[in-house]
This record gives C-alpha cells, sequence and structure tokens, in this order.
C-alpha cells in the first residue's frame, strides 16, 4: 500500500474518534407545551440531552404512560462500546501499518457489522421501552404504544418525535467510506500484472 | 391677571371633563363643541393607528420591561411595553399569599425590623441599577417609606433579595438614588424627627420641633459585583422635609440633589404651615466629596439598631442580621459638602437632564418652573455668591444659579422627564395633563391631556443620559370612567402615550395594581436574556432539602416534626404521613426537584394558618403548621403542574397529644417507621 493509503486508512481509524465528541443519535421531541423541545442524546457511552435536565424531564414525561425510566445505568452496552470503539481505532492504525489491502476490508467489513449489531441492539432498546409499558400507568391507550422512530419521524400522542443519526454516528460512516475506498483504490501489489485484452472489434 | 386667566383657560378642559361625568346628558350636549364630552376627549386625542402601535402578536415580546411601584401594596409590579400587558408581581415589602413570602419560614426574615415583623410598606420608587450612567438591568432598588427600608430585586430571578432597615429615617420617601456606577444608592428622609443619637427618636415635647428634629440622607454602599448593600455613612441634615432625590450626570455627576419642602420647620398642620414660604430648598450635596469626608474620619460613631436582611442563593433561605452603629457626618463640619438651592415653592420633582447641566425642579405649588444651571451653580459657588446659610449650610442666590423659569406649564407640575432630543416632559397634578417643552428655550410647545390627576411620569431611560424616547408613561391617581366600574376603588390608570413625533399620541390605556408613584423601564434584551429558568438542584443548600426522593423523611425531635419531603410531577414523597400529635409544630420542608421551566409546584395543609408556599424548580421551601385537632388532614401540590396535577396530594394524621402512633411516612409502599425514628 502507498503511504498516502496508509495515512488514508490512520484517517479512517481516527474518524471514529468523532463518536467520543459527539452523540451518535440523537432523538428530538416536540409538543405544544415544549415549543423549545426536548432532546435525547445517545452517546457511544452515556446517555444525555440538550440540556443537563433533559433526561430528567424525558423521564417525567415517560412516566405518565408507564415507560420506565431512561438512566445509562440501564443500558450495559454503554460500558462495552467504548473498549470496542477503542479497539477498532487501534486495530484500524494496526491495519495501516501493516498495509495490506485484505485487511483493509475485513476491518471495514467487521466495522459495518459492528454498526449494523449497534442499529439493531439500539432498535430492540426503543421496541422495549416503547412496548414493556408499566400496567398501572396513569395514562393507557389502547392499543398505543411509544416506540420512537430509528430514523424519521412519528407522533406519538401530543408529541413530534424526530431521530436522527448525529456527528458522531459520522465518524462511522467515514470509517467505512474511506477504509473501502482505499480497498478497491489500492492495486493489488501481489499479483503479476494484467493482460491487455484485446479490444474488441466490430466484425 | 394674564396668568390667572391663562390658568383657567388651561384647566377648563379638564374642569369641563369632570363637570362632564357629573352632570351627565345635558351638559355632555355643550362640552362636545370642544369635543371633549369624557369619551370625545378619548377619541380626539386618541391616533388612528394607536392599536397598532400597541400590538404584541401572541407569542412574541414586548420591547421594554417597565417596573412601577405599587404604593401602598409594597410590591412592585412587571409590565410588558407597549402592550401594557401584567408579567409579575414581585411583592417586596409585603406578605404574599400566592407564593408564600413573608409567610414561609424561609422569607420571614425579609420582612424582619427593629420594629419586629413589619409585612407592609408603602413601595414608592423603583430604580435600576447603573453601568456608565446607563441602566443596566441587574437590579432594581426600591425604597419602602413607612418603616423606612431600601430593598433591592434581583433581575434574574425577578425576586426581593435584600432588605435594608434605615437608621434615623423617618419617612423614607426621597430614595432610593442609584449613583451613575452604583456607587452608592443613596436615601433621604421625608420626615424630620428628634434623633436622640442612639439610633432611635427621643422623648420630646413636639413643640420643640423648630431645636430637635433633624433629617438623615443615607449613603448605602453596592457591591459591584454582588449588589450587596452596605450603609456606609449618613449625613445628618436640617430638619426640613426632604421630598424627591435624583442624581447628576456627565459634569454633575458627583453631584446628588434632594427637593425640600417645611424649611419653616412647622411641626403641626403642615398643610398651611409648611407652605408659608415663598422659597424652599433644592438640597445639592456632593457625594463623591461625603464618601471621601466619611474616609478620611470626618465620620462621627453613634448606637444604631437596624436591620439587614438578605436571601442567600444557595439555601434559599433569608438571614437578618442586626446592625448596632452607624456613622454620621455633620454638614457644618463638612466645607464644600452641601449647598442650598432656593426653589419656589414646595418643590416636588428634581429631575437632572440627559446632558447633566439642568436641574428641573417642579414646585407643586409655584407658578413657574425653575431650571437650574449646573455650570452656573458651579460659579457661585466659587464665587460664594451666597444668601446666608441655614444650620451652617451656604444657601446659593437664586438668580446666581437658575438657567431660566418655564412660564406658564400648568398647574401643580410634579416631574419631569426627558426624551434625550432635547425636550422635557413635565406632570400637571391639577390641570391632568403632560406638557412638553423645549430645554433650549424653555418654551411650552404641546401638552396632551391625562384621565386623570397624573402624579409620576417616566420614558424609559428618562432619569438616564440616553433615553429611549419613544414612549411615555403617566401613571394618573384617579381613573373615573377609564374602565368598567368595580364599585368606589378603581384600577390606578398608567396611560402610554407616543412622544416619536411633533406632538404627543395616546396610544394607551391600562390598569396598574395599588397606586404606583414611579417606574423605570429598560429594553428588554438588557434583562430577558439572563432570566433564570430553574433553579439547579444540585446546587440547593439549604439545611432540610430533600435532592431525591430517597431523602425524604419524618423526624420528630421533641414536639418538632419535620417533613423533608419532595414534589415532583405528580406526586409528593412522602404522601402519608402518621404519628404527628395535636400541638407538634410541623416543619414541611418541601424541595421540588423539577429542573424545567415555568414547573413550580405549590404545598397547602388544610387548617394552615399561614399562606401556601409555591416552591421554584430546584428550590425548598418550609411551610410550619402546628395542628389544633386530631384527625385525617388532606395536603396537595396547588400550581397547576400536569394532567395529573389533582392527584398530587397526600394525607397526614393527627392524634391526641401522648398518642403512641409512631412516626411513619410512606408513598406506595410502606417503609419501615425505624427509618424514621433516629
Amino acid at each position: 500500500m502507498k503511504t498516502s493509503s496508509r495515512v488514508l486508512m490512520v484517517v479512517a481509524a481516527l474518524s471514529l474518534g468523532l463518536l467520543f465528541l459527539f452523540p451518535m443519535w440523537k432523538i428530538y421531541l416536540k409538543a405544544p407545551q415544549y415549543p423549545e423541545g426536548l432532546e435525547m442524546h445517545i452517546w457511544v457511552n452515556k446517555i444525555s440531552g440538550n440540556t443537563e435536565s433533559s433526561l430528567q424531564n424525558f423521564n417525567i414525561l415517560n412516566h405518565y404512560i408507564g415507560m420506565e425510566p431512561i438512566h445509562a445505568e440501564s443500558f450495559k452496552e454503554l460500558t462495552i462500546m467504548p473498549y470496542l470503539v477503542i479497539g477498532f481505532i487501534v486495530t484500524g492504525v494496526l491495519v495501516a501499518f501493516i498495509g495490506r489491502r485484505r485487511l483493509v476490508l475485513a476491518w471495514s467489513a467487521l466495522l459495518m457489522l459492528g454498526g449494523a449489531v449497534g442499529l439493531l441492539d439500539f432498535y430492540l432498546w426503543l421496541e422495549k421501552f416503547g412496548t414493556n409499558l408499566s400496567p398501572t400507568a396513569p395514562i393507557k391507550v389502547p392499543g398505543m404504544t411509544y416506540v420512537p422512530p430509528l430514523l424519521g419521524s412519528k407522533t406519538l400522542l401530543n408529541f413530534d418525535a424526530l431521530s436522527l443519526p448525529g456527528w458522531g454516528s459520522l465518524g462511522v460512516f467515514l470509517a467505512v467510506v474511506i477504509s473501502l475506498l482505499i480497498y478497491f483504490l489500492t492495486p493489488k501489489m501481489a499479483k503479476p500484472q494484467e493482460i491487455l485484452r484485446p479490444k474488441p472489434t466490430l466484425v | 391677571m394674564e396668568t390667572i386667566l391663562n390658568k383657567l383657560r388651561k384647566a377648563a378642559p379638564a374642569a369641563a371633563l369632570l363637570l362632564t361625568v357629573a352632570a351627565g346628558t345635558a351638559l355632555q350636549g355643550c362640552q362636545k363643541t370642544n369635543g371633549n364630552d369624557a369619551t370625545g376627549a378619548t377619541a380626539s386625542a386618541l391616533s388612528s393607528d394607536a392599536a397598532s402601535q400597541v400590538y404584541v402578536a401572541p407569542g412574541k415580546h414586548d420591547e421594554l420591561y417597565s417596573f412601577l411601584s405599587g404604593g401602598f401594596n409594597g410590591q412592585v409590579s412587571v409590565y410588558g411595553l407597549p402592550s401594557g400587558r401584567l408579567l409579575k408581581i414581585i411583592p417586596v415589602f409585603s406578605q404574599h399569599a400566592e407564593n408564600g413570602y413573608g409567610y414561609s419560614e424561609e422569607s420571614k426574615a425579609m420582612l424582619q425590623t427593629s420594629h419586629g415583623f413589619v409585612p407592609w410598606d408603602d413601595l414608592h420608587h423603583p430604580k435600576l441599577s447603573r453601568s456608565k450612567g446607563m441602566t443596566d438591568g441587574r437590579w432594581l432598588f426600591v425604597n419602602g417609606n413607612n418603616t423606612p427600608r431600601v430593598a433591592r430585586i434581583d433581575l434574574t430571578t425577578f425576586e426581593t433579595v435584600e432588605i435594608m432597615e434605615l437608621p434615623n429615617s423617618a419617612g423614607n420617601h426621597c430614595s432610593p438614588y442609584p449613583t451613575n456606577n452604583n456607587e452608592y444608592v443613596i436615601a433621604g428622609t421625608r420626615f424630620s424627627v428628634p434623633l436622640d443619637m442612639k439610633g432611635g427618636t427621643g422623648d420630646v415635647s413636639l413643640d420643640s420641633y423648630k431645636d430637635t428634629f433633624r433629617g438623615s440622607i443615607s449613603f448605602i454602599k453596592v457591591d459591584q459585583e454582588k449588589g450587596d448593600m452596605d450603609l456606609d455613612f449618613q449625613i445628618l441634615v436640617p430638619g426640613f422635609d426632604y421630598d424627591l432625590a435624583n442624581g447628576g450626570k456627565g459634569p454633575s455627576e458627583d453631584w446628588v440633589f434632594f427637593t425640600t419642602y417645611n424649611s419653616e420647620k412647622a411641626g403641626t398642620l403642615k398643610e398651611v404651615g409648611a407652605s408659608q414660604n415663598d422659597k424652599d430648598y433644592l438640597a445639592a450635596v456632593n457625594w463623591k466629596l461625603a464618601a471621601k469626608y466619611a474616609k478620611e474620619g470626618k465620620a462621627r460613631e453613634m448606637p444604631a439598631n437596624y436591620y439587614h436582611n438578605k436571601m442567600d442563593k444557595g439555601t434559599h433561605t433569608a438571614k437578618s442580621t442586626v446592625k448596632k452603629k452607624v456613622r454620621y457626618l455633620l454638614p457644618e463640619d463638612c466645607p464644600g459638602l452641601m449647598y442650598l438651592l432656593p426653589a419656589p415653592k414646595s418643590p416636588h420633582g428634581i429631575d437632572v437632564d440627559p446632558s447633566g447641566e439642568f436641574m428641573v425642579v417642579s414646585g407643586k405649588l409655584a407658578s413657574a418652573i425653575p431650571v437650574f444651571s449646573f455650570s452656573k451653580m458651579q460659579e457661585a459657588i466659587k464665587n460664594k455668591q451666597f444668601d446666608g446659610e441655614k444650620n451652617g449650610i451656604p444657601v446659593l442666590k437664586y438668580e446666581s444659579v437658575l438657567a431660566a423659569e418655564v412660564k406658564e406649564p400648568g398647574l401643580g407640575p410634579l416631574h419631569t422627564e426627558f426624551d434625550g432630543k432635547g425636550n422635557a416632559y413635565t406632570s400637571m397634578f391639577v390641570s391632568s395633563e403632560i406638557v412638553k417643552w423645549k430645554l433650549k428655550d424653555f418654551k411650552v410647545v404641546d401638552r396632551i391631556p391625562v384621565y386623570y390627576s397624573v402624579g409620576h411620569l417616566m420614558i424609559p431611560g428618562g432619569d438616564t443620559k440616553e433615553p429611549y424616547g419613544k414612549y411615555l408613561v403617566a401613571m394618573n391617581k384617579i381613573t373615573k370612567d377609564r374602565y368598567l366600574p368595580t364599585g368606589p376603588e378603581l384600577a390606578h390608570a398608567a396611560q402610554l402615550i407616543d412622544i416619536s413625533g411633533e406632538k404627543m399620541k395616546l396610544l394607551l390605556d391600562f390598569p396598574t395594581v395599588a397606586e404606583p408613584h414611579y417606574a423605570q423601564a429598560i429594553k428588554a434584551d438588557l434583562v430577558a436574556p439572563k432570566s433564570v429558568k430553574f433553579h439547579k438542584l444540585d446546587e440547593n443548600k439549604h439545611a432540610y432539602v430533600a435532592k431525591k426522593e430517597s431523602d425524604a423523611s419524618v423526624t420528630r425531635q421533641g414536639n418538632v416534626v419535620r417533613v423533608k419531603m419532595t414534589a415532583i410531577r405528580s406526586h409528593m414523597t412522602p404522601d402519608n404521613i402518621e404519628g404527628v400529635q395535636v400541638g407538634d409544630t410541623v416543619y414541611f420542608h418541601v424541595t421540588n426537584l423539577e429542573q424545567d421551566w415555568d414547573v413550580p409546584h405549590g404545598f397547602a395543609i388544610m387548617g394552615a394558618n399561614n399562606a401556601e408556599t409555591l416552591i421554584m424548580p430546584g428550590a425548598t421551601q418550609t411551610l410550619k403548621w402546628v395542628p389544633k385537632k386530631a384527625g385525617v388532614f388532606p395536603f396537595y401540590c396547588t400550581d397547576f403542574c400536569s394532567a395529573l396535577h389533582q392527584e398530587m396530594q397526600g394525607y397526614l394524621r393527627v392524634s391526641p397529644k401522648g398518642s403512641n402512633v409512631p412516626i411513619s411516612f410512606s408513598t406506595g409502599k410502606k417503609k419501615a417507621a425505624s427509618v424514621a425514628l433516629k
């Protein structure tokens, strides 16, 4: 691999660092009595909001419909994920040093798999919180569940919920795209030169 | 003769107006030729686009905050301008059952004085804090007239955070005047009293007024960062009545001026006794020099006894400190400290124009408005153009300090404010009008009737270096027919007048609370962005805070039961309490766990002898309750907080004295009683 590709690979690995700087996902809630909106921010290692007390306010609202309170402690993933990300960063840098094209692909594939598992996990959590409601909830609407959208918007009673990836996810996206570009643009070094095929001729 | 005719001519519309109201339709017929019947006056004075000028669309904010003193309700009311919408009432010197101010254990100390607990006062003059001669939107200082006090309102929370009693003062009327950089807030006494020089008044014969009565001017130092007040020193002044105060700016910014009446030193029937002299005085005090004299050891010390009450931000609790001495200066010891300028007759308002050159004195019984020149005053002092002295204080020659007299301004001039474009506006109490005149040539250029008997008037920033010369608010003392009648007492009317053009235009009437005396206004963007939305629970240092539900407890110490309770949408913890006995003193320390804007929780219990408490998010408030009979007493949240607000309630069981019901408490599942019995 050329030096430029190795540098790019380091960039790909380091871009995962964005996950520590920005939330991965954001859920926005808006209702007439919340004109300023409420935001929940899902990070690789924590759950927060646009303000210090957003999470508390989310939970106050959720308690009416019998949703379990959301705390960072309720998610084991949040303690594991930071190590996984650091693992990807370290292996990504190693791949850059080794400079093997195949390894780049493998890293990229693993990362995509990791991302997909993450999304699935996220979806399952939304499903669990949105449907696993307390039978003694003060507000019960027959047939109603409160699963926020994974991506896009949805109306939940008086709230408009909007779910979008945050800047942290851009890190994963960049890591995948850059590493794939490196894989596809780097010439296969070990193989002999390809024989030029004769151009098809018009008969 | 001509002036009398003139006066009559000017008074005629107002007089006719009152007559019309009284005499009914028959008289209205003839008055209509003047367009001056009760409704006609409104219509003719009102410009056609007035509505659009004061219309603030739903959800939009006003341009300005205005703070109107409540007068005899001891409160400040906050209005938006130009809409005239009432935004808030801030209790200062009065108990306020609405939010428990003055009733809750935390706020009771705010109303402590050397006379004991004084839950009322007469609040006259709001004054905004200043930086470089401009209002800065940090604090509002107000005076308590009856039991002399000065209070500070924090404009991040719109709450009263400090009240200081003033010793040696009686009727704290010419107060509070903040200097241009908040170095001092200055307060003068209205009544002179026989000071016993021990912090009180002497038991003297009232006939001895002339010999034994004195006034005082208090200099309250303001902490530049926190705003905390401290009485630095006082000046003991001759025994006149001191009416209003105002400070210089620009060249005159080291000076503060006080109007006086009763230079006759009458102690009885002042109506007559204090109206005899053709001229009373404008007292000019060089406050910078006074501060210097005080610092350099000219000040003497005397015993005193006054309260200083402060609300602590962290504990949400007020504390009183009793101060035992005060320093004072005597003008006769301090050359250059104070001068008297003769001012015709019973001067009321003193207002200094934005340039700091002109001191306008409104003699409420005078026929002209004297305008003094600061530069002439300086000259006169230099050249010793004195007209004798009073109590060792030089009296300047009237002519030597006079810039001009505004002739035939109307009847009963009271107050003047400025628009920053070279115009002055004076309120005329007797002839019920606002008169506009030019500082350039002291000529009256416009007048507009007001309904009725205007007292103070206010132009936003009209007492600063740069007035916001768009609006004028007239605060009227009588309302008559402006709103739907509500029995003998009507809301005092405030009127918003457009002063942006050559002619004044009436824009709006709005009712006020109690009797506003003065007002201040400031551009909203100097205050609104700093408004606190909730208190941080983490920073709550209240002695009995419960920061989470698991901190809630009920404990007994002798016959005192302390309930540490939390409130959050939509329940209280605990909501079942047993083991309280008749005659116990129960303290409900309620912490609002919310961290969201505009979600206060209230707490009230049946039969309480004080008020509710209204607890802001993140704060702790305490309600004291002494049950008098056994039974079950419900308590609940009083401030609508959510769809389940109505269910935010609980029960407290009271058993007879000496009963063996143990203290227990719970919310939902019962907790073991042993938890409570420590």
